[in-house]
């Protein structure tokens, strides 16, 4: 008998650690720091269930779609998951996002009484792009912290940037979530190639580097009054500005550490969780 | 009155107020209880925590309450009372026009009423504006895009009906347009609160001045770049000057957006009260200073002539105040109220 309480307690961290890798489209943090996860089980015929809130009743509904939907992919990469039942609860749309998940439907056709529907791709992208910009912005923030000129930073090729140890435990956690985007968009593969480009793959000129930072700031200060707003507005509807989320995590969690925002909501100890952790360079 | 530490007075105008009904007898569904617990959800997260109200006070306060927090123990000289009906989700109107026009008559000189149409009315919504016009002699509305009606979840300010409620407003003289485009609120697969429909009504009615109450955030770059090139568009602080409390370097970040791209004379205070009372968020505006970097790297500065533009002088010449000659009128106003 405990043996299997044991393998179900192994398997429901695996969940955690996957769930952990999906993000919040809109903030490009973490669902499991953001407290977005309410619970997790693992039944004996190895379905999942996942229960998951959200800040508002009226949090967008595509984004509430796209997350419940990363969340069954994440978990349904585990090879022994036989299904898994992501859960929407207190949302105006819950109920229909919750069928059409489960059903495999699409955005558009889950909600079509609801919204005008349409594809969820072109929202992918633009947030794909949001992601890249601001974790670009925080990794060129840095390099200027340690010393580097603007020019160098433009010229840097990738073989460089990895060998750059930035002393910052926060920064050392950034540094892969950038070079992640940079390999997934094939912008930059081999040593060789320059690490700071567009998110089109047009290298960054010397004489336009300042107006290019200055669109990227623009770009943090939405994400950023996002996912301030986000955390607030969940702990006030929840009641957990003393870390209620911490205490379902898996493993001990600490305060939240990294983003230097204030905020009350503590980030996981998990190793994947600590390494997801996104967090707001201030 | 707002006495600054070296006995300064500054003119303050409130732009964004409310006089709302919230409370579970006028919830018509679901709906209604989840949007007024949205709004706690905000003044708890954002409140410094002495600031709290209990939740039954937050959803109905009565007219007293209200001139109490804004004049008497706040510094307001005079606040825009605005109107959102949500009536798919208000028995009576969240807060309609004739509830706010009823708040405001007992308080003379204090309120600006402002009134609202929905353009998914067509004839009736041109007859609402004309009615308003004559009984309140309204100046402003607020407009809420994203309002349910039957079907529909929201509207553009580009729409066909829109525009003809615009053409009303110039003829009218009812000048000042609130839009709340802010944090999603009542969002859908495409979100109704996107400020990119602001930029055609605002090139297409020049007689028009277009507020933008929340700046936008968290779409703050799309505003900017709207309200740079229009020059009839004004940025409302409302929601973003709370984070001057919990967050200030991030508070700094977004006014030095904002003075670098729309500039201290058209930028508007506002307090959004009851989400949050306005003392304590004048007080800190009056008290914060941008960082030194943020200063350098954006060349502005938030100056005390650029505060007192935008804690009051900016709304005034909107809606058309002459601040000394309504300083006179509201003289002795508090007092002889506080001694009743």
């Amino acid at each position: 008998m405990d043996a299997v309480l044991v393998h179900q307690d192994r398997k429901t961290s695996e969940v955690w650690k996957r769930l952990a890798l999906v993000t919040d489209p809109e903030l490009d943090e973490s669902v499991t720091d953001l407290g977005f996860i309410e619970f997790v089980s693992v039944d004996s015929d190895d379905g999942v269930d996942i229960i998951f809130r959200l800040p508002t009743y009226w949090c967008s509904a595509n984004f509430a779609f796209l997350m419940a939907d990363g969340m069954r992919r994440a978990v349904l990469s585990l090879p022994w998951v036989r299904q898994v039942r992501p859960r929407l609860r207190d949302h105006m749309v819950a109920e229909e996002i919750n069928r059409g998940v489960s059903e495999g439907k699409s955005f558009g056709d889950a909600l079509k009484d609801f919204a005008s529907g349409g594809s969820l791709d072109e929202v992918r992208e633009k947030f794909r792009r949001k992601a890249f910009e601001r974790r670009q912005e925080v990794m060129i923030l840095a390099l200027r912290g340690v010393g580097y000129e603007d020019g160098a930073i433009c010229r840097m090729d990738l073989g460089t940037y990895d060998l750059i140890d930035f002393g910052s435990k926060e920064v050392a956690r950034q540094k892969p979530r950038y070079r992640e985007l940079l390999v997934e968009r094939r912008l930059a593969v081999r040593p060789g190639d320059r690490a700071f480009v567009t998110y089109e793959g047009h290298p960054i000129k010397r004489h336009e580097f300042a107006s290019y930072m200055q669109r990227l700031r623009g770009v943090r200060i939405n994400m950023e009054f996002n996912s301030s707003l986000c955390r607030g507005l969940l702990a006030a509807r929840y009641g957990e500005l003393d870390g209620g989320v911490a205490e379902r995590l898996p493993v001990n969690a600490a305060p939240c550490g990294g983003c230097a925002s204030g905020c009350a909501v503590r980030s996981g100890g998990s190793p994947a969780t600590t390494e997801k952790h996104s967090a707001a360079l201030a | 009155m707002f006495i600054t530490p070296t006995g300064e007075e500054v003119f303050v105008i409130d732009g964004h107020t409310h006089f709302w009904d919230g409370s579970p007898a006028n919830q018509l569904n679901i709906h209604g209880k989840q949007f007024i617990d949205c709004f706690y959800a905000y003044h708890t997260s954002l409140s410094p925590k002495d600031k709290l109200w209990p939740k039954d006070q937050f959803e109905k306060y009565s007219a007293e309450q209200m001139y109490q927090d804004l004049f008497v123990d706040g510094p307001d000289d005079m606040a825009v009372v605005q109107s959102t009906y949500l009536t798919e989700f208000y028995k009576n109107g969240f807060n309609t026009i004739d509830r706010n026009a009823e708040m405001a008559k007992q308080y003379k000189d204090r309120f600006i009423v402002n009134g609202a149409f929905d353009p998914r009315d067509g004839e009736r919504a041109l007859e609402y504006i004309h009615y308003m016009k004559e009984t309140f002699g309204i100046k402003g509305v607020k407009l809420y895009t994203a309002e349910w009606k039957g079907e529909s979840r929201g509207w553009k300010l580009t729409d066909p009906n829109a525009y003809r409620c615009f053409e009303l407003c110039q003829k009218l003289g009812i000048t000042n347009i609130h839009v709340h485009k802010g944090p999603t609120i009542i969002p859908l697969d495409k979100d109704a609160f996107d400020v990119h429909d602001v930029d055609h009504a605002a090139t297409d009615f020049q007689g028009l001045n277009f507020i933008i109450e929340h700046c936008g955030l968290p779409r703050l770059d799309d505003f900017c770049w709207i309200a740079v090139q229009e020059t009839n568009v004004y940025g409302g602080l409302a929601v973003a000057l709370p984070f001057i409390h919990g967050r200030p370097r991030y508070f700094a970040e977004v006014i030095s957006e904002l003075l670098f791209w729309v500039g201290e004379d058209k930028i508007l205070f506002g307090s959004d009260y009851a989400i949050w009372t306005p003392r304590w968020l004048v007080e800190k505006f009056w008290n914060f200073e941008l960082p030194e970097d943020l200063k350098q790297e954006h060349g502005v500065d938030l100056t005390p002539q650029a505060k007192k533009k935008i804690l009051g002088l900016n709304a005034a010449r909107l809606y058309g105040v002459d601040v000394e000659a309504q300083k006179r009128k509201l003289a002795g106003q508090v007092r002889a109220t506080a001694a009743e």
